[in-house]
């Protein structure tokens, strides 16, 4: 089952092209984080993926269980989920003072008004 | 079912929608989590990514006029598809290096996790390894995240805090 084997990277590489198109293609700011959001989730699956074993378990330790989900990358990504909402709190603050500034999210008309003055 | 959520998201025309379904995306991936003996990982993706990710984007869909899109701003782009195809396909190509899924020999579950699994009871005496790693063995990571967090937070209210200070001094002028 050599193909099955790397069904989880296919999973997240897609996810990640996903991403990849809405902040490149979009002009609607909004758009580009919800991009960098997919983005960031296809990166916690891939790392979530590469710790799990095979018929393990979650790592809680408890009587009569053998095999364990690696708990190095559940940690990294803990981390990395927290870290990642503070970055989007920031990137929404930022789109709702530049919609203040401009009265606009879009980015070419953002570009435009920047052009007239 | 991830990815035709992440795909949806592409062609969603209403703003407000797409929020709700980056809300439905998070979730997902929580229960994936669950599925990949993640627990930890996926409760705090439920409250935070779910959760306190969607509260914030109401809150800017709140200040932020959000109309409907015309059809030709979610016109598939050729540029941007190119390059994404492009990436996707090397790093399909790359995955042919990659150890099986759940391989337990795989090189990211030899390193550290089996002294982690083996010694973290004894060592800090807390059944649950996540929280041990996450507390003791690598700390200074979460004092690092913490510092991000603050960051965050001054910058927010750094951005924010000024334009209400802006009417305020309008009614004082008058």
């Amino acid at each position: 089952m050599i193909w099955f084997d790397y069904y989880n990277y296919w999973i997240v590489i897609v996810l990640m092209m996903v991403g990849l198109y809405l902040v490149m293609a979009r002009h609607n700011l909004a758009r580009k984080v919800i991009g960098l959001n997919v983005f960031q989730t296809s990166v916690f699956v891939f790392f979530i993926s590469m710790g799990a074993v095979r018929d393990s378990s979650a790592p809680i330790l408890a009587e009569g269980i053998t095999q364990y989900a690696n708990p190095l990358t559940h940690v990294l990504i803990l981390t990395a989920i927290v870290v990642g909402v503070s970055t989007t709190s920031l990137a929404l603050a930022l789109i709702v003072r530049i919609n203040e500034e401009y009265g606009s999210i879009d980015e070419e008309r953002i570009l435009l008004l920047d052009g007239d003055d | 079912m991830l990815a035709a959520t992440a795909i949806a998201l592409v062609y969603l025309r209403s703003l407000f929608v797409a929020v709700m379904l980056t809300g439905i995306y998070s979730l997902l991936s929580a229960a994936l989590f669950v599925l990949l003996d993640a627990v930890d990982v996926a409760f705090t993706e439920a409250a935070v990514g779910a959760g306190i990710t969607t509260v914030l984007f109401l809150g800017m869909l709140s200040q932020v006029p959000s109309r409907p899109e015309h059809f030709r701003e979610l016109n598939l782009r050729i540029g941007p598809l190119l390059v994404a195809l492009v990436t996707g396909a090397a790093l399909i190509y790359a995955t042919q290096d990659m150890p099986a899924f759940g391989d337990p020999n795989a090189p990211a579950n030899l390193h550290v996790a089996p002294r982690y699994i083996n010694d973290s009871k004894s060592e800090t005496g807390m059944p649950n390894i996540v929280t041990s790693v996450l507390a003791s063995y690598r700390g200074y990571d979460t004092l690092g995240e913490v510092t991000v967090i603050f960051t965050a937070g001054v910058g927010v209210l750094l951005l924010l805090g000024r334009p209400r200070r802006r009417p305020a001094e309008e009614r004082d002028g008058q």
